[in-house]
């Protein structure tokens, strides 16, 4: 099986769909000739031709609304947006329009999109290639919304999300492209190489949206996490050497409600992290699912670790990410039982 | 898919524009249509929008071959000024060739230039005044530095230390100076364009006599923002001078995807019945007049003009960026329009105001300048090296933090 980092596997997610299916095409800012800024796109313009992977004009609601007409001739677009940052311009089209065809035409249109961005930080990127925006898709009824953890999950994922019938967002974490993240500032950056998780199949394969994995099997608390903060969950465990059981969520809509109630119910506590701010994001929902479903499990307080509720910094960007110390404190919190 | 429907009708396809030449090929400029230096006449201020409506189409252009200023649209320029206009030019593209090598060097973790296009932003500074709010991009450095804005604290901000003026919030390179007329810049592109038409008709409304100014990238007139600034600009006729610098690339897409295929930028102004004019953006002299010729439209409340500054961009995109991929890697020597430098400094060496002497000395005081402001800088620490107290990251979310911020404060222990 060929070693792939993330761009590598979903670059091949989308040379396998385009191959496979002629009402496959993308569209996005510099994704055509150039390959992406990311380069995730590299190489597909010219294998497929121009018109399967075309570069658009600057105008996120222009490529999303585009792409939904696209959809509701039968095609089955995947957009681009170059930050998650930049998404906002097109939020319209998603809210109002992707989302609704289905319900307002009682089926006659649908809007089988798939719409691709870079999001979260640890790269220094200030404000605007920084943010987590997922809370502001799973709110709307009638979205998809995937992100994941590493390249195998990636390239199926993908390839489900572009087989799924309707909108799916699809948040790449970029500080994970090229390696995984621990959080850890100051140590050297790792690579995919030798992860278990980039050995990626060349060919077309399915990571089933709605399904989280476990990404450490433990007993004393189970920790929720998603993109990046996976690792940096992983690593907090290991730093705290506590036994954690801690869940890829992979797909936050439709979360994966029976892989997450199962392991609550057996540690009893429960720890969500993520990057986006506190207030109003997914752990909110996260946490209302587990005290609704493990109340009488539950032998502490569930903790949520999280970005603070200011805009993205740039040069205070490590006293804002919630790296494994925090999360390693929440964990010896939730155990200790001293949670505030 | 839909079957398609069966008619005798031949098939559509669809068209995805291309640029005339790729990495590997000669530069191909047989598609430019250049007026004459001197060729456009110039219009009074107070001409209807509907007699203006060939401007858009042409090109109007000062400084000919030969470094002569021809033309109705020749400002006439005193000495001091084109002086104080080419040493804000080399002081530019100095501090843009010292903080790519920074970058280069890993005392910060971007930057972007705005190498061959310093005229526009460099001649506007003197005709707009500090008064005025100014919307730029990243790319209107010169803006700052033509006004005299400390080069200390543009170095401070690009490495996000403890003295950065906008307490190391912001990428580097995404100034904010009230005080010099820049608003503070925002990485998400357009959003500044209404922002200046709104900050126009509140002078207008104000009965103020300061108007506003705004920038935005040939790549970026795709956004829904700037045809919002347009509909506002012209409905309200707000004093406001609305400039696009067309440098040709939107990072990899070349302006065909722009629109630049089928019309040029300036006719976009032309179905909102904005005046709307068309200037070679490397001439120094034709930005100078442009500007000078909308500012007064705006200043004498006969609204707002559309500029579109056709110039290229010679850089890379920003230092993530590596054009080799995209396009022929001559290009940018061989623009037709040439290098908005050279082009002043031979009209001022041939006008006898200026010497070889005279632009050495002003290379060597850039230079010194500019070296000068980076070991202040680095001495208060480059990026990672020195930033403001963490407790900063919870100021300025609002005016008054709520017991949200005050105690997610207290977690971070600062
Ligand atoms: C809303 C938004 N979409 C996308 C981007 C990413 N981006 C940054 S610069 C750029 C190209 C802009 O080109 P242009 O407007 O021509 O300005 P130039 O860089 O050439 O000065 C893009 C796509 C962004 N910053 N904001
Ligand atoms: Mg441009």
């Amino acid at each position: 099986m060929p070693a792939m980092n993330m761009i590598q596997a979903l670059n091949s997610a989308l040379d396998v769909m385009l191959e496979r299916d002629p009402k496959v095409l993308i569209l996005g800012q510099d994704v055509g000739y150039f390959g992406g800024v990311f380069r995730v796109t590299d190489g597909l313009q010219k294998k497929h031709g121009l018109t399967r992977c075309f570069d658009a004009p600057i105008t996120e609601g222009g490529i999303v609304g585009a792409a939904i007409g696209m959809g509701a001739y039968g095609l089955r677009p995947v957009v681009e947006i170059q930050f998650a940052d930049y998404i906002y311009p097109a939020y319209d089209q998603i809210v109002s329009e992707a989302a609704k065809l289905r319900y307002r035409s009682a089926g006659q249109f649908t809007a089988p999109l798939t719409i691709r961005s870079p999001y979260g930080g640890g790269i220094f990127g200030g404000q605007t290639h920084s943010q987590s925006p997922e809370s502001l898709f799973t709110h709307i009824a009638g979205l998809k919304v995937v992100i994941p953890s590493n390249p195998h999950d990636a390239k199926g994922l993908l390839i489900a999300a572009i087989e799924d019938d309707d909108p799916v967002i699809f948040l790449e974490p970029k500080r994970i492209y090229n390696g995984p993240f621990e959080g850890w500032r100051d140590r050297p950056v790792s690579s995919w190489a030798g992860h278990p998780q980039a050995e990626v199949p060349a060919e077309h394969y399915v990571v089933p949206l709605g399904q989280a994995a476990i990404a450490r099997a433990g007993e004393a608390v189970t920790v929720l996490a998603y993109g990046t903060m996976v690792h940096v969950a992983l690593a907090a465990a290991a730093h705290a050497g506590i036994d954690a059981e801690v869940i890829d969520l992979r797909t936050l809509v439709p979360v994966d409600i029976d892989t997450v109630t199962a392991s609550v119910r057996k540690t009893g506590r429960c720890v969500i992290v993520h990057e986006a701010p506190l207030t109003s994001g997914f752990g909110a929902e996260l946490s209302a699912l587990v005290q609704e479903r493990c109340f009488y499990h539950l032998e502490a307080p569930i903790v949520r670790v999280t970005g603070w509720d200011t805009p993205y910094p740039h040069a205070l960007e490590w006293d804002y990410f919630p790296g494994p110390e925090r999360v390693a404190e929440a964990l010896r919190n939730v155990l200790s039982g001293e949670v505030a | 898919m839909t079957t398609p429907a069966q008619t005798n009708a031949p098939a559509l396809s669809l068209h995805v524009p291309e640029p005339p030449r790729r990495p590997g090929e000669a530069p191909d400029f047989s598609g430019l249509v250049l007026a004459e230096a001197g060729a456009v006449a110039r219009p009074p201020v107070h001409a209807p929008a509907e007699t203006l409506r060939d401007l858009p189409y042409t090109l109007i252009r000062v400084l000919d071959g030969s470094g002569r200023a021809v033309g109705p649209w020749n400002p006439g320029l005193d000495a001091q000024t084109l002086t104080a206009g080419l040493k804000a030019m080399i002081l530019t593209r100095t501090f843009d060739e010292r903080m790519y090598r920074a970058q280069r060097q890993g005392k910060t973790s971007f930057y972007m230039k705005c190498t061959g296009e310093e005229a526009i932003a460099c001649a506007q500074a003197g005709v707009l005044r500090r008064e005025d709010m100014g919307f730029p991009t990243y790319r209107q450095q010169g803006l700052l530095i033509a006004r005299g804005y400390p080069l200390v604290d543009m170095m401070h901000q690009i490495y996000s230390n403890a003295a950065d003026p906008i307490k190391g919030r912001q990428l580097p390179i995404m100034y904010s100076s009230r005080d010099y007329g820049f608003f503070t810049i925002s990485g998400n592109l357009g959003t500044q364009y209404p922002q200046a038409v709104g900050w126009a008709m509140a002078s207008a409304y104000s009965g103020d006599d300061r108007i506003a100014a705004a920038w935005i990238g040939d790549g970026a007139t795709a956004e829904g923002d700037f045809h919002q600034a347009l509909t506002f600009a012209s409905v309200y006729r707000a004093p406001v001078v609305l400039n696009i610098v067309n440098n040709q690339w939107a990072i990899s897409s070349f302006a065909g995807i722009a629109g630049a295929e089928n019309t040029t930028f300036a006719a976009k102004g032309l179905a909102y019945g904005l005046p709307s004019l068309r200037v070679d953006g490397n001439d120094f002299l034709a930005v100078h007049a442009a500007t000078a010729w909308a500012a007064e439209r705006a200043r004498s409340n006969l609204g707002a003009t559309l500029i579109e500054f056709f110039t290229y961009r010679a850089a890379q995109h920003s230092t993530s960026d590596d054009p080799a991929r995209y396009r022929p890697g001559d290009e940018a020597a061989l623009w037709p329009l040439g290098d908005p430098i050279q082009r002043l400094k031979a009209h001022m060496i041939r006008e006898g105001v200026w010497s070889e002497a005279d632009h050495q000395s002003a290379e060597h005081e850039a230079q010194e300048a500019v070296r000068a402001a980076a070991r202040e800088a680095e001495a208060v620490g480059t990026l990672g090296q020195s930033r403001v107290s963490s407790r900063t990251l919870f100021e300025d979310v609002f005016a008054q933090p709520d017991w949200r911020l005050r105690r997610q404060r207290q977690q971070l222990g600062v």
